[in-house]
């Protein structure tokens, strides 16, 4: 069996669901456009009243860099979980794809570049309307950048082998209810979760794939009182797990497709 | 849990005498395969000849498509080999369906693409780039008529039309091989008959054709060379002709009797015959003595006298009707 990835074969995947999204993208976007427009407008500028400053910035301006990451999540999350189980069990798309000289590793692979895009796409929108609104200057922008697909790519790795290993569409709610919802609360998005926990929960707390993405995006945006060795451990962690992820998602695809 | 014979145990099935010579573009040798225990195809071998038509034949849950997805490497043998083009498929899969076409049953499409966007999608899984690329879907689009509706997305089209769409994307790659799963299956007649009228012509351009179904005039009109299949096994395979004339005979009459007129109807004749139910059928090469028999005994009695099919062929084998599962 050759299981080395073919890139072609891969980004002929990815094309499929490009040549796809072209038609419905007028559609499936706007959502996109307005989510994050409803965020800011309802918790940074209507809780945001309330609270006077956190972490010595304005409310709005301390939820921006968290929300981006929850974008990119969001992006990758949806593709690699609900899209990736209707094509692979309703629409019956790979099934086809493995009569091509398309393999099961080429298939992941060309979904993870999708769901890659995806979250490149929603977290990017959500940065050029926080740009247009002045809640981020072009440097941070720039700077911030690179973590979007940073965090598309661990959520794709999530999503993915969710996906794969569990069989069962009624089980994707409780992984958006039970596991993306806390980590959206609780992942230093909404408030400094360094100020609220205390001793060994502020271990636990570094198990939260989403704390990671978020605190490099915090660096990216704020620069100074981040330590070197935070970021890097930060970057490790994210790669490290989705690499891991995706390594048995290898696995996992292969036995999945081909039985 | 049975052991997967080895090659030389089950002799490999005689190929057509103007075929011997070459090398087989399918060989399945002594393919076993089990799910959890269930044995789905047991020990099954089969030869395709380049420039047949051949014909997996058997009810639903026969094993017909799990075999194909053996031939084109999605699914593992549990034991025996599979080559093709010469090929071991669980070596070179990728190299194998280069040069392979496969149309499943079920026509799967993008609905929101048109026929065309559909096929470049497709081509675009071979690697099939600019000019190729357009230059076969105008050949495909023209050869299965598909230029009405080639700029109107999918979901609008009718069944045969996504049938034929289906075809045309299987054949993009230009492929030595063309298998059908169950092309025919759920289609109209007029539709099925044109289908046919399709898989003859790319047989006469050369192309070898391997397919499923479980209509027996489907195989008989279409296929050079057929293996019967019930649960998991080969039941008998030859051409539809030596199968009919070795296993049943050429003729085949039909009348509803009891026991006794049984008895009576074919006393001292040496004819196969089977019931199913009340119905009896005699089967063999000269049944012109039945008529006269069956008039004697009951002079009103409503008979058919026809050619044999495979058909017959499944039921005498089996005991069986080979559409009872479908």
């Amino acid at each position: 069996m050759s299981k080395l990835i073919s890139w072609p074969h891969a980004l002929a995947v990815t094309r499929r669901n490009a040549a796809m999204y072209r038609r419905t993208w007028v559609l499936s976007i706007l959502p996109n456009f307005f989510e994050p427009v409803f965020y800011l407008w309802s918790i940074g500028l209507g809780v945001g009243a309330y609270v006077a400053k956190m972490r010595g910035v304005p409310y709005v301006e301390f939820l921006v860099p968290g929300l981006i990451c929850v974008s990119a999540m969001n992006g990758s999350s949806f593709e690699a979980t609900y899209n990736v189980y209707v094509r692979m069990h309703y629409e019956k798309m790979y099934a086809v794809m493995l009569t091509t000289p398309v393999e099961p590793e080429d298939i992941l692979v060309g979904e993870l570049l999708w769901a890659l895009i995806r979250a490149c796409m929603y977290g990017g929108i959500f940065l050029i309307v926080t740009v247009l609104f002045g809640l981020t200057t072009p440097l941070q922008a720039l700077r911030v950048l690179p973590v979007i697909p940073l965090a598309g790519l661990l959520f794709a790795a999530l999503g993915l082998a969710f996906t794969l290993r569990v069989g069962s569409i009624d089980l994707f709610s409780y992984y958006f209810t039970m596991f993306l919802t806390p980590l959206f609360l609780f992942s230093d998005v909404f408030f400094p979760i360094e100020e609220r926990l205390h001793g060994v929960w502020l271990y636990v707390a570094e198990l939260l794939p989403l704390l990671h993405p978020v605190r490099l995006s915090r660096a990216a945006f704020h620069g100074g009182g981040v330590s070197l060795g935070t970021v890097a451990w930060d970057i490790t962690y994210t790669l490290g797990i989705a690499l891991g992820l995706l390594s048995w998602c290898r696995k996992l695809i292969r036995d999945r497709l081909v039985a | 849990m049975s052991v997967s014979v080895p090659a030389s145990v089950t002799a490999p099935p005689r190929a057509p005498a103007e075929a011997r010579s070459s090398v087989p573009v399918v060989q399945v040798t002594g393919v076993s395969k089990h799910y959890d225990g269930r044995e789905v195809v047991h020990e099954l071998s089969l030869h395709v000849q380049p420039g047949q038509c051949f014909g997996l034949l058997g009810p639903n849950g026969a094993g017909k498509s799990t075999t194909l997805r053996m031939i084109y490497g999605v699914t593992k043998p549990s034991g025996g080999s599979v080559r093709v083009f010469g090929l071991d498929v669980a070596q070179d899969g990728r190299r194998v369906r280069e040069r392979l076409g496969v149309t499943l049953q079920d026509n799967v499409m993008i609905d929101v693409l048109t026929p065309i966007e559909n096929l470049r999608v497709f081509g675009g899984y071979h690697l099939l780039r600019e000019p190729v690329l357009s230059q076969r879907i105008a050949a495909l689009v023209d050869y299965l008529e598909l230029g009405s509706h080639a700029n109107v997305p999918v979901v609008a089209l009718s069944g045969g039309f996504k049938r034929r769409l289906a075809i045309a994307m299987s054949l993009i790659n230009e492929p030595e091989l063309l298998i059908l799963d169950e092309p025919t299956t759920g289609l109209d007649p007029a539709v099925r008959l044109s289908l046919w009228t399709k898989v003859r012509e790319l047989k006469a351009k050369g192309k070898t054709v391997l397919l499923t179904t479980h209509y027996m005039d489907e195989a008989e009109r279409l296929c050079d060379y057929v293996v019967i299949m019930a649960q998991g096994r080969a039941v008998c395979q030859g051409t539809p002709k030596d199968l009919i004339l070795t296993h049943v005979g050429r003729d085949a009459f039909e009348v509803d009797c009891s026991a006794e007129e049984q008895t009576q109807l074919l006393q001292g004749l040496t004819l196969g015959s089977l019931r199913s139910g009340p119905r009896l059928l005699v089967y063999g090469n000269d049944l012109a003595a039945l008529v006269p028999r069956l008039h004697a005994i009951a002079p009103e009695r409503a008979y058919i006298a026809r050619p044999a099919n495979l058909e017959d062929v499944f039921l005498a084998q089996t005991g069986t009707h080979l559409e009872a599962g479908a």
